[in-house]
């Protein structure tokens, strides 16, 4: 069961077996009259997730709480916070610099996941069982997604996609002039989108994976009813698959929203040429901690929560009309 | 499941240089720990018609070429380490006419301290990070895989939903946080959550894993009068090796590329990990000695190459069962 479809079905699902009657942690005395079948382990549970819940209070309730307060503030590491209402809002909405922040990532992710998914399931299926070299090409394809969001990779795209770069050096071989990819602002973030389809690894892996369970006997039988290859994608492989493509493409878009090394190292931090590689996460950064406008950069990752929260629960709405649960 | 290609896969490749390089990826693709293989069901080639030979040539010929295209990019990148940093920009082949190592010792010492500081620096957080990972997250795990306890189905619905949090929006009360505990600038703040289980997709991973796990083995030990403390030492624990090794697999090798995190909490040189130190690099070079700064990418990534060669199959499982039933 993916995360997903254990989110999907915690409101229908009765919880875990019960624990028999007997050791409590350290043998404490059972509480109340009745010590059976049903009881609860609620002080071993504690100790077990004693490290979790301070986790979750300390390290991501907590902040976010006080993010939300601070995005109401002018807070700027150095001075008390004083209370400013919507000002923070107000500022953003009118800065030209976040909305295009806003449309560039939105770009990256309309485009790039769509392209980078297309690409897995497409490998994926040609890969099929028994061809030969199969552990070869998975791996070829999937080393590049493990390495794709390293600083490494980032600075090789930067010298690739330069004036006289890898690509125009080979595009030169065939008597093709390329332009300056990423200091010309309409292909620097075509550039970075590239750099995103070519990490197609990882979600290549769990169609794979997908694949693998859909049993063989449904093509055989279609194959009988005379149900060509585009059929048999069409009514097998696509329904039965919906759930990993659902599962992949809120993991993709989720992930694709917090894209920050490539567009920061490609763009030297600058998110240029003239910001049409400025990621949402890259001004936020820049406005946080390069301006120490700490109110602001709370108030910005608030509304990229809630942006990427309505694109999941979009996500979900949607995973009714098209996604097929058989059990 | 991991299977080896034939050997021959490798020399049916063309033979062209660059496509030999990741061959070794697969013979040496295989992790010590090997579980029963089963057979895979291949179709001899002698069963194809000549259609269908012609069918699969094809098909091969598509797929190495996307191999090709796929992995150009970081072979070209080892052999221009090797070029003076002229050449970089003239030579898009991988033949290397004149070994240039210099550039190695170049990026070695082009930083403050030398570069091994900051690959220390990187260890000492990925080794935190990987045995936080390992405690905590194995440890709430068993709590809502096994437990039964008070508030059970919203903390798990409140863990899975942490799996999606950005860390955007918590990463600026969290920096004051930790500046106003004096860690700014130490491991700590890369290190300390990874022991408080904030890295939930584990703790699902392994819920996954531990729900796999018969419950007999955990009533016969309770008969026998052990306590939880016990059951998840000695009979959860070891049975979970599988799950315990894809945790360490991933924090390696996520941590060790992690930049943003990373970026924001280490401001002096002497504390730099390897992704800062190689942006501070890529700054203060401003786009000169790429020779170096190659170099220097190409022994930020080898860990990493490490990692997947050792851990493929735990890697593939571990993505796989976290994607699918």
């Amino acid at each position: 069961m993916s995360a997903l479809a254990e989110l999907g079905t915690l409101g229908k699902k009765k919880g875990g077996r019960g624990n028999d009657a007997g050791a409590t942690a350290g043998g404490a005395a059972p509480k109340g009259p009745r010590a059976t079948a049903s009881k609860k382990d609620n002080r071993a549970a504690f100790v077990f997730l004693a490290p979790w819940i301070v986790g979750l209070v300390c390290i991501t309730i907590g902040p976010m709480v006080m993010s939300l307060y601070l995005s109401f503030t002018d807070y700027n590491l150095i001075q008390d916070p004083n209370f400013i209402g919507l000002d923070n809002f107000t500022r953003m909405f009118g800065d030209g610099r976040f909305w295009n922040s806003l449309g560039v990532t939105l770009t990256y992710v309309i485009v790039g996941v769509p392209l980078q998914l297309g690409l897995a399931l497409a490998v994926a299926m040609a890969l099929d069982k028994g061809l030969k070299g199969l552990a070869f090409y998975r791996s070829v394809f999937y080393l590049p997604s493990l390495l794709g969001s390293s600083v490494a990779v980032a600075i090789l795209w930067k010298q690739m996609f330069g004036t006289s770069g890898l690509v125009n050096q080979l595009l030169a071989m065939v008597g093709i002039h390329g332009p300056g990819w990423i200091s010309d602002p309409s292909t620097a973030l075509g550039s970075i989108i590239l750099l995103h389809v070519w990490t197609f690894g990882s979600p290549m892996i769990i169609f794979l994976a997908g694949l693998r369970q859909i049993p063989t006997m449904y093509y055989e039988a279609a194959a009988v009813d005379g149900a060509g290859r585009a059929t048999r994608f069409l009514k097998i492989t696509l329904p039965l698959l919906s759930p990993i493509i659902f599962f992949n493409l809120v993991l993709q878009i989720i992930g694709a929203f917090q894209s920050f090394t490539q567009a920061f190292i490609v763009s030297g931090g600058t998110g240029g040429p003239s910001d049409s590689t400025m990621f949402f996460t890259l001004y936020l950064y820049q406005r946080g901690f390069g301006q120490f406008d700490m109110g602001y950069a709370s108030a910005m990752a608030w509304v990229l929560l809630i942006i990427v929260g309505a694109f999941t629960a979009i996500n979900f709405y949607a995973s009714k009309f098209w996604v097929f649960y058989d059990d | 499941m991991t299977t080896e290609a034939a050997p021959h896969t490798a020399r049916r490749v063309t033979a062209d240089d660059g496509t030999r390089a990741p061959a070794a990826v697969v013979r040496s693709g295989r992790s010590p720990a090997k579980g029963p293989r089963r057979p895979r069901p291949s179709r001899g080639d002698l069963a194809f018609t000549p259609g269908q030979r012609a069918k699969s040539v094809l098909k091969h010929a598509a797929l190495i070429a996307a191999a090709i295209v796929m992995i150009y990019p970081l072979l070209w990148m080892i052999v221009s380490s090797f070029r003076p940093s002229d050449d970089v920009f003239r030579a898009p082949g991988l033949w290397l006419t004149q070994a240039h190592p210099e550039n190695y010792a170049n990026g070695w010492n082009a930083l403050t301290s030398p570069f091994a500081t900051y690959l220390l620096n990187s260890t000492i957080v990925v080794l935190g990070a990987v045995v936080g990972n390992l405690v905590s997250c194995s440890m709430a795990a068993y709590a809502f895989a096994r437990l039964n306890f008070w508030g059970k189905k919203w903390m798990f619905a409140a863990m899975l939903v942490t799996i999606m949090l950005p860390i955007h929006v918590v990463i600026v009360p969290q920096y004051i946080l930790f500046s106003q505990l004096g860690w700014i600038n130490t491991f700590a703040p890369l290190i300390v959550p990874k022991f408080l289980a904030t890295d939930a997709f584990f703790t699902f991973l392994m819920v996954q894993f531990i729900r796999g796990i018969p419950r007999e083995l955990d009533e016969a030990a309770r008969i026998d009068g052990a306590g939880h403390p016990r059951i998840f030492l000695r009979v959860i624990l070891p049975l979970m090796t599988p799950a315990l090794a894809t945790t360490t697999i991933f924090t390696f090798i996520w941590t060790w590329s992690d930049f943003f995190s990373q970026l924001i909490y280490l401001t002096s040189p002497d504390v730099f990990t390897v992704p800062v130190a190689l942006r501070a690099f890529v700054d203060a070079q401003s786009s000169t000695d790429w020779g170096a700064m190659f170099a220097m990418s190409v022994v930020s990534l080898l860990p990493v190459f490490i990692a997947f060669l050792i851990g493929q199959k735990f890697l593939i499982k571990g993505i796989a069962t976290t994607g699918i039933k």
